[in-house]
C-alpha cells in the first residue's frame, strides 16, 4: 500500500538540463499548455471587438471588469491603472494554473519521472510569483513617493520599524507558501482519495478543490494588490 | 516512504528550488506584457469607450430632462397668466354689462319720471282749466239768476 502511495510521486520532478542549470520540466510543460490555452481563448475573444459585446467578448469584459474592481479597491483610484495588468496577470496565471491542474486529468500522461500537475503546486513557481510581488510593491512605492516611501516603515511610530522590516520577509513567504500548500494539499487529497475510493467519493473533494483553487487565485491577486496599495498610499 | 521524501532528498523533493524559479519569474513578466497588449489594453479601450458613451448619454438625457422641465414650467406659467387674463376679461365684461344695465335702468327711470311729471302737470292744468271754466259758468249762472231776479221785479 505504501508503495502505491509513492505512486503519487510527491517531490519528484522531470529534470531538464540546460547548460549546467537544471529546471523542473513538468512545471514548464503544464504552464505552457495552460497559458497557451489562455492566450488562444483571449485572442479568440478579442479578435473582433464590438461595442455590443457578444459571447466570448462578454466573458472577457466581465473578467476585465472584475480585475479592475479588484485593483481599484485595493490600490486606489490614482495608480491602479499602472498595476492592473500585473494584478490581472497574477490572477489569471494562478487561476488558470490551479484550475488546469485540478480539471485536466494530467495523470493519464506518463512522464519518465515526476508527473504533470498544477504549476502552482511547485514551490519555484509560487516563490517566483511572490518575489515579483515584493519587487512590484517596492518599485510602486519608490516610483510613486521616492525616498518618502521609507516613511512607511516608521508609520505611525518608529517602534514599528522592526516589524515593518520583518513584514518585507513574511509577505513573500506567506504568499508563496499559502498558494503552494493549498494547491499541493488539494492535489494530494484528491490523489489519495482517488487511490483509496476510486468512485464517487473524490467528486465532492474535487469540487472543494476547484473552490479552493479559485479562492487562492483571488487571495493571491488581492494580497498583491493590497501590498502595492499599501506602498503607494499617502500618509497624512 | 512519502514523508521522508518531502525534505530529505538532495535531488528532487518538494522544496527543490532551482533555476525553475527565475525562469518562471521571467515567464510571468513576459506573460504580463503579452496579456497587457492582448487583453488589458484592447478590452479596456472598448469597455471605457462604452462607459464614456453611456455616461455621456446619461448626461445628455439629464440635460434634456431638465430642459423639458423648464419648458413645462414655462408653459404652466403661460397657462396661469392666460387664465388670469381670461378671468380679468370676463369680470371686465361683467362690469361693463352691469354698468350698461344700470345706465339703461336709470335712463328708463328718468324717462318714466319725466312722463309722469308731464302727465301730472297736464292733469293739474286741465284741472285748473276745468275749475276756471266751472267758476266762470258759476259766475254766468249767478249773473243770469241775478238778472232774472231783477227783471221779475
Amino acid at each position: 500500500m505504501l508503495t502505491n502511495f509513492a505512486a503519487l510521486e510527491v517531490g519528484q520532478h522531470l529534470y531538464w538540463q540546460i547548460g549546467n542549470i537544471r529546471i523542473h520540466g513538468q512545471v514548464f510543460l503544464t504552464s505552457w499548455i495552460l497559458l497557451g490555452a489562455l492566450l488562444v481563448f483571449i485572442s479568440l475573444g478579442t479578435k473582433k471587438m464590438e461595442n455590443d459585446p457578444k459571447g466570448l467578448q462578454n466573458l472577457l469584459e466581465f473578467l476585465w471588469d472584475y480585475i479592475r474592481d479588484l485593483a481599484r479597491t485595493q490600490i486606489g483610484e490614482k495608480v491602479y491603472r499602472d498595476w492592473m495588468p500585473f494584478i490581472g496577470t497574477l490572477f489569471l496565471f494562478v487561476f488558470v494554473s490551479n484550475w488546469g491542474g485540478a480539471l485536466i486529468p494530467w495523470r493519464l500522461i506518463k512522464l519518465p519521472s515526476g508527473e504533470l500537475g498544477a504549476p502552482t503546486a511547485d514551490i519555484n513557481t509560487t516563490i517566483a510569483l511572490a518575489l515579483l510581488v515584493s519587487l512590484s510593491y517596492f518599485y510602486a512605492g519608490l516610483s510613486n513617493k521616492g525616498w518618502r516611501y521609507f516613511e512607511y516603515y516608521v508609520h505611525p511610530t518608529p517602534i514599528m520599524l522592526p516589524f515593518k522590516i520583518l513584514e518585507d520577509f513574511t509577505k513573500p513567504l506567506s504568499l508563496s507558501f499559502r498558494l503552494f500548500g493549498n494547491i499541493l494539499a488539494d492535489e494530494l487529497v484528491v490523489g489519495v482519495l482517488v487511490f483509496l475510493v476510486p468512485l464517487i467519493l473524490p467528486i465532492p473533494v474535487m469540487f472543494l478543490g476547484l473552490f479552493t483553487s479559485a479562492i487562492q487565485a483571488l487571495i493571491f491577486a488581492t494580497l498583491a494588490a493590497y501590498y502595492i496599495g499599501e506602498a503607494v498610499e499617502e500618509h497624512h | 516512504m512519502l514523508a521522508f521524501n518531502f525534505f530529505g532528498a538532495t535531488e528532487g523533493g518538494l522544496f527543490d528550488i532551482n533555476a525553475t524559479l527565475p525562469l518562471m519569474a521571467i515567464q510571468v513578466v513576459a506573460l504580463t506584457y503579452i496579456l497587457n497588449s492582448l487583453f488589458f489594453k484592447p478590452v479596456g479601450k472598448v469597455v471605457e469607450k462604452r462607459e464614456k458613451f453611456v455616461s455621456n448619454n446619461i448626461i445628455e438625457a439629464k440635460n434634456k430632462l431638465s430642459e423639458v422641465k423648464k419648458l413645462e414650467a414655462d408653459l404652466l406659467t403661460q397657462l396661469q397668466s392666460a387664465r388670469t387674463e381670461a378671468q380679468r376679461i370676463v369680470s371686465e365684461a361683467e362690469n361693463e354689462s352691469d354698468k350698461l344695465y344700470k345706465e339703461a335702468l336709470e335712463l328708463a327711470n328718468n324717462e318714466a319720471n319725466a312722463s309722469k311729471e308731464k302727465a301730472r302737470l297736464e292733469i293739474e292744468s286741465q284741472t285748473s282749466a276745468a275749475r276756471d271754466q266751472l267758476s266762470k259758468q258759476a259766475d254766468d249762472l249767478s249773473e243770469l239768476i241775478v238778472n232774472r231776479l231783477i227783471l221779475e221785479k
